[in-house]
């Protein structure tokens, strides 16, 4: 009833279209399993879903930081290098404090981690906001940073953690509650938060504001460089949360690790209904387009027609098929 | 146009001699190499770099350099830069691509420089002077024959292959040719770019695929290392070997630990930049002829000869 009450305060008469908005993504990915099905019933097993949804956890975690930057009418291409960064960081602290704190490293790593998300946050959104560069630029250069950064760790190699905490790490992935694997609970948590903080909050409504029109935000008192910058921020955290459990999945942090997830982040964020020029964001949406991105990739091993070297090329077909249902369902 | 560049060679050469009398004997070798961007590459500098700091130790006479470059067209620069400094005796190369580093190197050669090519040849092979590199076939081929023996010729492959380039046909190529010839079925290949998570990813799906697999290949170890965690996390058991293919330090070290997944290990190794290197040093001290093409085979490394293959400081 709430949500009734509020929306024509904000945007009057367009509920009906925020509906489907909100319904479209899911449709698509409805449809996208029915095919599956079709494809190789083998799709729908629990082992088969389960693993993909895991896997969609990192870009699904990311994204969600990604929809408050992006309904703020900012961008960011610096989350692939920055997860990298932290997952390097967090490791070499984790192994660093290993000797004397044992398992109690991990959790303390975990703190280091989201500390400098948000510290990589604050720089991203201070370059934009004080610094008044474009978001692309600006998150382009701290792109190349954060990615020279994490090569610079390792020489160009491999930072592995410690054998001793891979073990009792590996749960945070591998493990399951009531039957979830922990990285869907995380990110199911993390969307329940960001929607919280989106949609029944003043700054949710700032972020909107600010996304939809600077100018006339500015005039109604809202500071358009505070809360641009907290959504860099919240980008920032949520970074950090991907790359904690993104660590005890393969135990290392390289130079290519999270090469490309921006596109993939973006694409999420897009898919699920927020506009990439800023306004309302879609957290559960986003959430959606980042498992039907996995999803169509899962897709493609599992079906015999498409050759190997055409598969990116059908990925791409089926992202503007799966934002045409979007479209035509409104 | 010969004669001008002759002069001004001349002109530069008595320039850096009256710079510094003592250096001026000296050998220059130049050694122009892809910066480290992942594990191979950062082998590669590894090994030049040592390579570089054991001569200049070993032979006063000699003086070698080490750039890295992180493009193609950083790489052009990076030889513009160094040959308009002072007079190069010799280029080692490893380029990031044929075509465009080509005519650069070309220009250094006309100067008067050795040239050494490694790993990824020119367009025009008459430019260098001696060559060095891996045999990619090779790779694929000691890797097939040995699945094809252990398994007795049946069973079920699946292969991950990594960036559509040449050195990754041709490692599929050796691959496929000798399983060809026994009773062995590859299920599947696809490209997972030489990159652990969408290896992970990969053999997840393939998991989820196909009911029985006897053995995977994953051209490159980085990629391997994906696939072990997706076949530890699935629980199945009838996989008997996860095969890689580079020579990466962890993957050696399970050889010599005697994994029983992965007895083995096919090299592809960086240290070839350091073959290069020491041979075209070669040229200059022992006054040995080098002159030629060096291929490095691609031997099974097995529990045996592994420690001849292991460098644990190396990042790779």
């Amino acid at each position: 009833m709430s949500a009734i009450t509020e929306t024509p305060t904000l945007r009057p008469g367009r509920e009906l279209n925020l509906n489907w908005a909100d319904l479209g993504p899911f449709l698509a990915l409805g449809a996208l399993l029915a095919i599956g099905f079709v494809v190789n019933p083998d799709f729908l097993s629990a082992t088969n879903l389960s693993n993909v949804i895991t896997r969609s956890a990192f870009i699904a975690i990311i994204a969600v930081g990604a929809t408050f930057v992006i309904s703020s009418g900012g961008l960011d291409l610096s989350v692939g290098s920055m997860a990298a960064f932290i997952t390097g960081v967090t490791i070499m602290f984790m192994n660093r404090l290993a000797p004397d704190f044992a398992g109690l490293s991990i959790p303390m790593g975990m703190a280091i981690a989201v500390a400098v998300g948000v510290l990589c946050g604050l720089a991203n959104g201070l370059i934009v906001t004080v610094g008044k560069i474009e978001p692309f630029i600006a998150t382009l250069g701290t792109m190349g940073i954060f990615r020279a950064l994490i090569t610079y760790m390792s020489d160009g190699g491999t930072i592995p953690i410690d054998r001793a905490l891979r073990d009792i790490y590996r749960p945070v992935y591998f493990g399951t509650f009531a039957g979830i694997p922990y990285p869907i609970l995380i990110s199911l948590l993390v969307a329940a938060i960001a929607s919280f903080i989106l949609y029944k909050t003043k700054y949710g409504r700032k972020c909107a504001a600010v996304g939809a029109n600077a100018d006339v935000a500015r005039y109604s008192g809202i500071s358009v460089v505070k809360t641009r910058t907290i959504a860099y921020v919240i980008q920032g955290v949520c970074v950090a949360i991907a790359a904690i459990c993104y660590v005890p999945r393969l135990g290392a942090a390289t130079p290519t690790t999270g090469l490309l997830w921006e596109l993939q982040v973006i694409t999420a964020v897009v898919i699920g209904g927020t506009a990439l020029r800023g306004g309302k964001g879609h957290v559960w949406g986003t959430v959606a387009g980042a498992v039907i991105l996995e999803l169509i990739a899962n897709l493609m091993v599992l079906s015999d027609y498409v050759s190997e070297y055409l598969v990116a090329g059908v990925q791409g077909v089926i992202i503007i098929i799966a934002m045409l249902i979007q479209r035509l369902s409104k | 146009m010969f004669k001008g560049n002759l002069i001004a060679a001349t002109l530069l050469g008595t320039l850096l001699m009256t710079g510094s009398a003592f250096s001026a004997d000296k050998k220059v070798i130049a050694v122009s190499i892809p910066a480290a961007d992942h594990g191979w590459t950062a082998g590669v500098v590894y090994h030049a770099q040592a390579a570089a700091k054991e001569i200049n130790a070993a032979f006063p006479g000699v003086e070698v350099i080490v750039k890295t470059s992180p493009s193609a067209t950083a790489q052009v620069s990076a030889i513009e830069d160094l040959s308009a400094g002072r007079k190069l005796d010799a280029l080692v190369i490893l380029p990031h691509s044929s075509e465009e580093l080509t005519t650069p190197v070309k220009a250094v050669k006309d100067a008067g420089a050795f040239v050494t090519v490694v790993d990824r040849g020119l367009s025009d092979p008459s430019i260098q002077d001696l060559y060095v590199a891996g045999d990619n076939i090779a790779v694929g081929a000691t890797t097939a024959k040995f699945l094809v023996d252990k398994l007795g010729g049946k069973g079920n492959l699946v292969v991950l292959r990594g960036i559509p380039t040449v050195i990754d046909d041709e490692r599929i190529k050796g691959f496929q040719d000798v399983i060809a010839k026994s009773d062995m079925k590859i299920l599947d290949i696809q490209y997972a770019n030489w990159n652990s998570d969408e290896a992970f990813k990969l053999m997840q799906d393939y998991l989820a695929k196909y009911p029985h697999i006897d053995a995977v290949w994953a051209n490159d170890d980085d990629m391997l290392l994906g696939v072990l965690e997706a076949v530890k996390v699935s629980g199945r058991k009838e996989i008997k070997f996860a095969l890689g293919g580079n020579g990466m330090k962890e993957i050696v070290k399970k050889v010599i630990d005697g994994d029983a997944v992965t007895p083995i290990e096919t090299p592809y190794p960086p240290s070839m930049i350091k073959t290069a290197i020491y041979l075209t040093a070669a040229q200059f001290v022992g006054q040995a002829p080098v002159r030629g093409t060096v291929k490095l085979d691609a031997p099974l490394i097995t529990q045996a000869n592994a420690r001849e293959y292991y460098f644990p400081d190396s990042p790779f």
